[in-house]
């Protein structure tokens, strides 16, 4: 251990020559060695000092479901394609095609959006704040498995220099910094992330006989690999079979209803996460556990996850009693077996920075996300899926909750005396 | 069931702020406090409450050519209506400066401006090209005052929670405020494309 310390003093760059090198030295340095200041209450609670340790729990409770995602966008692939249908036959195909499409999102993820933040810290002459390292976390995990990596540096630069550092920094910032990268390639590019087939990655399109999209990686690193060891390869002949739409479980209850969802997709396969989605947002188990670890190391909020499902629980049973359109008359305890209700109950809604800080606010705050969410998905034929806006639109009106529930507190305290 | 559908279309889905951008200068100028804020906002909803009725009667039945003078009266519906806000600025400032005379000094000149707030004219015509009945025009007049009531008060409590955020010094002030508006309108494009009708079951 002395031999690392020694031998990061030794190559620590000089600050006023090149501050840019001398912060990312410091990220890095601070990462092994931790400072013995550390911020105990979270991160919107600013008291200059070292926030790594809350952040590094989010990105822990992230890994199962980077794990998962990998593998489920090999297995979707696959399900286009006809082949390997059991969980684990093909796996190292599924890991592989998987890993090809992750691992260049969470680089160009990582890159540009520290590459912004380190600049930013060097200019104003204080340490990085590991904050994007948990937005950086999020990020690929609610992105489509083959967006083109130029949108994805476009959207985390937004969210990063438009999102956070305009607003001060981390801690600062007003709206979600991952929701805001994915809403912005939403609302650009509209064409290219909406529709069916955009969940279903390495195909030219959701068409039966369409073929298959492998390039340099699959083709000639791996299947050359896989040769010599004697395993299956990729195929580059196979063509997505008849019958096979991508269609989400969502786009397909918006169509006709629960009947129409369990038609091609059973229950369970939509629990555990088999289906088409964002990288990361389909393991439903899985993200339970995250959310658990977030709850027991007392980074997430439990009322804020528990207010949330209830506010979308009651929703749900309005829109049962109302049942106007196939949706409506989905039930209600259905509605969170698809979409991507636990990851935004769980990840995204509890962002301590964003969210309501009372805990009176945080009831509010979670119940309107809730019931708001689930208005969005049933109701507005434009979006499939709701959690995303009703956070963005309710971390618009966090600080006023907290300012009402302040000003109430204040003169029930005031009446008391 | 149509005043509803009127009333929450103009207050979230088609917010006069965050959606046409109408109403800036006071949504800018008047959002340093909640509770200034907050006192524009009821104000608003007054004006564009009462001014809407009144002038859906005077543009029916009296510049329209089925009215009382029978004739196509419409050239004079910038100045009548312009004559009708003022009016009803003028009967909120006195209320105002007789019911809270500190939200009148914090009000400043933002509570006659009122007059010249592009969201009570820009209601009025929306209204007349809209083709609005009578009941549908209180609806519109009180869910786009409501509307820009959320929108200016929630602004106002961002701008309270940020007052002590470094930003960045060349965007102090203005410059955060237009970023911030731009998200917000980013925010409430949740809402845009519902269609109040269709979930009625139609």
């Amino acid at each position: 251990m002395s031999g690392l310390i020694k031998f990061l003093k030794k190559v620590e760059p000089d600050k006023k020559k090149s501050p840019f090198l001398h912060t990312l030295y410091d990220a890095v340095f601070t990462l092994f060695y931790v400072p013995d200041h550390v911020t105990r209450n979270g991160v919107h609670i600013r008291d200059g000092m070292d926030l790594k340790r809350t952040m590094v729990m989010v990105v822990l409770a992230l890994q199962v479901c980077y794990l998962f995602g990998t593998w489920n966008i090999g297995q979707q692939h696959f399900a286009a394609l006809g082949l390997y249908p059991g969980a684990l036959e093909g796996l190292h195909l599924k890991l592989i095609h998987g890993l090809i499409k992750v691992l260049p999102i969470f680089i160009v993820t990582h890159v540009v959006g520290l590459g912004i933040e380190i600049w930013y810290a060097s200019k104003k002459g204080h340490g990085v704040e590991e904050g994007f390292l948990v937005s950086g976390a999020l990020i690929p995990l609610i992105m489509p498995p083959d967006i083109p990596l130029w949108m994805l540096a476009l959207a985390v630069g937004f969210a990063t220099w438009i999102g956070k550092e305009a607003f001060g920094g981390t801690g600062r910032n007003i709206w979600n910094i991952a929701l805001l990268a994915r809403v912005f390639v939403f609302f650009a590019y509209p064409t290219e992330i909406s529709g069916d087939q955009v969940w279903v990655s390495g195909i030219e399109s959701a068409a039966a006989g369409a073929a298959v999209d492998y390039g340099w990686w699959h083709l000639t690193v791996f299947n050359g690999l896989f040769d010599a060891l004697g395993w299956a390869t990729f195929n580059p002949a196979a063509t997505v079979i008849d019958g096979f739409t991508g269609a989400t479980p969502l786009a397909l209850a918006y169509a006709g209803g629960w009947s129409a969802v369990t038609e091609v997709y059973s229950v369970d396969q939509m629990w555990w996460g088999a289906i088409p989605g964002s990288i990361g947002e389909t393991a439903k188990p899985l993200i339970i556990l995250g959310a658990l670890f977030l709850i027991l190391a007392r980074i997430g909020s439990w009322r804020i996850m528990l207010s949330m499902f209830i506010g979308a629980a009651l929703m749900g049973l309005i829109f049962n009693a109302w049942g106007a359109t196939p949706f409506m008359q989905v039930p209600w305890y259905y509605q969170f077996y698809m979409g991507s209700f636990f990851f935004a109950m769980a990840f995204m809604a509890t962002d301590p920075v964003t969210a309501s800080g009372t805990n009176t606010g945080k009831w509010i705050y979670g119940m309107m996300i809730g019931a708001l969410g689930l208005l969005i998905r049933v109701s507005n034929p434009a979006y499939p899926e709701g959690w995303m806006l009703a956070i963005l639109f309710m971390n618009m009106f966090a600080p006023l909750i907290d300012h009402y529930v302040l000003e109430a507190n204040m003169k029930k305290r005031l009446s008391r005396a | 069931m149509e005043f509803i559908n009127v009333f929450i279309k103009s207050a979230f889905i088609e917010n006069m702020v965050l959606a046409y951008f109408l109403g800036m200068c006071s949504f800018l100028a008047v959002s340093k406090s909640v509770k200034t804020a907050f006192g524009l906002g009821l104000a608003v909803i007054f004006v564009l409450g009462i001014t809407m009725p009144i002038n859906w009667v005077i543009n029916t039945y009296l510049l329209s050519e089925g009215g009382v003078f029978g004739m196509d009266l419409t050239f004079l519906r910038f100045i009548l209506f312009i004559a009708v806000i003022a009016s009803m600025v003028q009967l909120v400032e006195m209320v105002v400066e007789k019911v809270s005379p500190s939200l009148y000094n914090s009000l400043g000149i933002f509570l006659p401006l009122i007059t010249v707030n592009c969201a009570i004219l820009g209601g009025s015509l929306f209204m007349v090209s809209r083709e609005y009945t009578f009941s549908n025009s209180v609806a519109f007049g009180l869910g786009g005052g409501f509307g820009w009531f959320l929108a200016i008060v929630a602004f106002a409590a961002i701008r309270e929670k940020m007052a002590y955020s470094e930003v960045p010094p060349a965007l102090r002030g203005l410059g955060m405020a237009f970023i911030l508006t731009g998200l917000m309108g980013i925010a409430f494009m949740s809402l845009m494309g519902i269609d109040p009708a269709t979930m009625a079951g139609k």
